[in-house]
């Protein structure tokens, strides 16, 4: 054991939970930390514009990467700015460790120059917080929370540390072993449970698979794609779930919900079987719950059991890991056919393709994902923000692994693209990551641009520019009467704006300029940005409007497929 | 079901749950699971915290409205927290269930002795009196607390503090934690989260 100060502490616990890299912003109280960083030249500290581009980073990171990731901010302002991050890596479930300082102890609740109780304001989007009071709590601290925010359903933790207690010393008192009597995460599914899982597989005649962010979490991809492959079971994924199985496959029918394709909604909604693996139900995937298919069967597999249950009444619970109970269900069950049901399903597709891009001089956004997938071989990684550009990114790029979309779906933070594709950047060096970025969105955290140029990420940043908040003028438009209200937006020079951080950029204001800028932008090594001139009008279809079921979904209508 | 002692059988409320939860004792438990249950939309009838048979773990008993919510999922939402060890739904079970209350009741030289007689036959005792006002601390299930309350109403009730409900399973069976932590990792445990006593160097930025 060895005598530290609090700082050397926190940073020597974070590099032995693995850490290498702090997404963080300096203050007043966490000047310790950044006094004592230099003495750990294994940890980089990457300076962000904003806190909430700190947590997405290291929410962009733990998404690419599987691992954790890193946040650091300041007391006060610099910890609640952290807040969104903290809450979009909560609703996601992302492991996401937050670090921030807090007043030294004799100011604790006094309302100190920049004190914010940030564990009070995270109790409720933290899978666990600590406020740490003496220096001799720290390696245990770190541990616990590192543990926490990774094991079982990821998520987000918090540690907050008063100034004092950074330079404060004590022994360095590393726990090899952590020992949480209140958390003790399942991962083996019970096996009775199994058995009857398997036994309502072989007896069901349409059974579907809907895989979702939690196969990604345990990587468990081969063992999806096995069961799915002996029982010939027809698999669609949440929005989450893309990736989660090679969308490829002769057995990938896409994925369901609000913006699903129209088969995958249809075949949800009338399989008798559902196996769910690693989704919660959402609103969003499912449509009104009450009126999703009645009468169908539910196998739900996840890691939390109060998933289990919570949305929708569930004839076998399986609660562990997806990568351990699904090789146990695919060994159960027997091998099968399910022709009929298949050809149902091809039939929908065939009648409703949902996916095709019409022909159009304009510059359909569609259109645009569609020859970012051809030109990248579907091979990059794309990293979204929220709204329109976001639900075509998810459907007209075809993913084939996991981690390969990186977006907000729970919290639907707007501003995740650009600090969410760094984070996804930095995670892998030489990955060909793409933002996929709203007009609207870009504007909430572009500063971080100036990220991109001080790391020297070769990102490439995509900005779908319709003038409009595009997927709130939909609303508007279809079921506010055309009421547009505050939607329409004047927008900057995007291109000068990359001009003056120094990044390259291109502006692409014709159908046939897209492939030729993708390419382009491919061959340059370092950042670029290209600043597509979309359509403005066009609308994300098919669609499950508010409230409805997923047996109402709408498809584009004539008019606008005239357009 | 065993009668009880007094006479009383707890009656189960309309779809009220009694749940008893071991958490670990530290700051921020109670706010933890005040918090869960505010923003889960779990109505609390009652609940009550305090420490119990093993060092750093407490008791907390809550009354949930079951209608509110499935008291699976309440289950479940409390095992999340990292703090709460064991939860137990005692709604099945044969309980032994108290509440204690005390009674500020207006009186007066003419009427106390009608009121001592009721306090009587509700065993409640009488713990402290004045010229005008008594207090009468009484020990029960909800009902006959609530009884008491009723025959006290006529007189003039100045004020009236309930503890809510604990409760405790009967026979052999227990809803407690064996499972002591390891000496090293029970000492951080203990003060985790605890204000430091005595004087601190005062520092601002
Ligand atoms: C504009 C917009 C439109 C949207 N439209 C749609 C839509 O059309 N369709 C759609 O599906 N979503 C849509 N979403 C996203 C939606 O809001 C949800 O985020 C999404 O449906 C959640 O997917 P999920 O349940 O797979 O993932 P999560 O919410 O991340 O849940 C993951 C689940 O996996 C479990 N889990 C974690 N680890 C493991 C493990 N190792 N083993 C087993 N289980 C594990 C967790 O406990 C959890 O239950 C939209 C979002 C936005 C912003
Ligand atoms: C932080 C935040 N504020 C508001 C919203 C509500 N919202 C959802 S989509 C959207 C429009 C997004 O516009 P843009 O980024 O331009 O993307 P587009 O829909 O045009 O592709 C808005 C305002 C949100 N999701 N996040
Ligand atoms: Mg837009």
């Amino acid at each position: 054991m060895a005598r530290m100060t609090g700082a050397q502490m926190v940073l020597e616990g974070l590099q032995r939970e693995g850490v290498e890299v702090i997404f963080g912003y300096p203050g007043g109280v966490v000047l310790p930390l950044y006094d004592t960083l230099p003495q750990y030249p294994g940890i980089r500290h990457i300076l962000v514009r904003h806190e909430q581009g700190a947590a997405h980073m290291a929410d962009g990171y733990a998404r690419a990467s599987g691992r954790m990731g890193v946040c650091l901010g300041t007391s006060g302002p610099g910890a609640t700015n952290l807040v969104t991050g903290i809450c979009t890596a909560w609703m996601d479930s992302v492991p996401v460790f937050a670090l921030t300082g807090n007043v030294s102890r004799t100011l604790l609740g006094k309302d100190g120059f920049q004190e914010a109780d940030i564990t009070g304001i995270t109790h409720s989007i933290t899978k666990h917080n600590y406020l740490v009071m003496r220096p001799e709590e720290i390696p245990l601290t770190i541990r616990e929370a590192a543990h926490i925010c990774r094991t079982g359903r990821p998520g987000p933790v918090l540690v907050d540390i008063p100034k004092d207690v950074f330079q404060e010393s004590a022994e360095f008192d590393w726990p090899e072993q952590v020992h949480l009597r209140g958390y003790r995460p399942t991962y083996e599914g019970h096996a009775g449970m199994i058995r009857r899982a398997a036994e309502l597989i072989d007896q069901a005649r349409r059974p579907i698979i809907i895989a979702g962010h939690g196969v990604i979490w345990s990587d468990a991809q081969d063992e999806l794609v096995a069961l799915a492959e002996k029982a010939e079971i027809p698999v669609i994924t949440t929005f989450l779930g893309i990736g989660a199985f090679p969308e490829a496959h002769r057995l990938s029918y896409g994925w369901l919900g609000m913006h699903g394709m129209f088969y995958a909604n249809m075949a949800a909604d009338n399989a008798d079987l559902v196996i769910g693996v690693g989704m919660r139900f959402d609103d969003r995937a499912m449509g009104r719950f009450k009126d999703f298919n009645p009468g169908v069967k539910i196998i739900h597999i996840d890691i939390d059991p109060a998933e289990i249950g919570k949305n929708f009444p569930t004839a076998v619970p399986i609660v562990g890991s997806a990568k351990n109970v699904l090789p146990r269900l695919t060994e159960h069950v027997r091998e099968a056919k399910h022709t009929e049901w298949l050809q149902w399903i091809d039939q929908v597709r065939e009648e409703h393709p949902s996916l095709h891009i019409r022909e159009s001089r304009r510059m359909l956004p569609q259109y645009v994902v569609r020859t970012l997938y051809e030109e990248t071989e579907g091979n990059a990684t794309i990293v979204t923000g929220v709204g329109q550009h976001q639900m075509w990114a998810g459907q007209h790029y075809f993913y084939k692994r996991p981690r390969q979309l990186i977006s907000s779906g729970g919290l639907g933070t707007m501003g995740f693209e650009l600090p969410g594709a760094i984070g996804a950047q930095v995670a892998l060096p030489d990955a060909e990551v793409w933002a996929i970025c709203g007009d609207g969105g870009f504007q909430m955290t572009m500063q971080e641009l100036a990220v991109v140029v001080d790391e020297n990420l070769p990102l490439k940043i995509a900005i779908f520019n319709n003038g409009y908040l595009g997927m709130v003028r939909q609303w508007q438009q279809l079921f506010y009467d055309r009421n547009f209200v505050s939607v329409a937006m004047t927008q900057p020079d995007f291109c000068k704006i990359a001009d003056a951080y120094g990044i390259r950029s291109l502006r692409v204001e014709t159908k046939a300029e897209v492939a030729p800028a993708i390419r382009e932008a491919r061959a340059h090594k370092g950042p670029i940005l290209i600043d597509f001139m979309i359509d403005q009008e066009e609308n994300v279809w098919p669609m499950v409007p508010a409230g409805a079921a997923l047996s109402e979904t709408i498809e584009a209508p004539a008019e606008e497929l005239a357009r | 079901m065993n009668p009880s002692l007094n006479g009383h059988q707890p009656r189960k409320r309309a779809n009220h749950h009694t749940v008893v939860a071991i958490v670990e004792d530290k700051p921020g438990v109670l706010m933890r699971v005040a918090s869960l249950f505010r923003r889960r939309g779990f109505n609390i009838e009652s609940l009550t915290v305090g420490h119990s048979e093993m060092p750093g773990l407490s008791r907390m008993t809550i009354v949930v409205d079951g209608d509110s919510a499935p008291v699976e999922q309440v289950e479940k939402q409390l095992y999340k927290l990292i703090d709460v060890i064991k939860v137990s739904d005692l709604s099945q079970e044969d309980i032994v269930a108290r509440e204690l209350a005390m009674i500020k009741v207006r009186c007066n030289n003419v009427n106390r002795h009608e009121l001592l007689d009721i306090a009587n036959v509700f065993r409640a005792d009488v713990v402290d009196i004045a010229t005008n006002s008594i207090i009468l601390q009484v020990v029960g299930d909800e009902d006959k607390i609530d009884g008491l309350i009723k025959m006290c109403e006529p007189y003039g009730i100045r004020e009236l503090s309930r503890t809510g409900r604990i409760a405790m399973v009967r026979g052999t069976k227990t809803t407690t934690v064996h499972e002591p932590e390891p000496e090293r990792i029970a000492r951080i445990h203990q003060t985790q989260g605890r204000r430091v006593e005595g004087d601190l160097p005062f520092s601002s930025d």
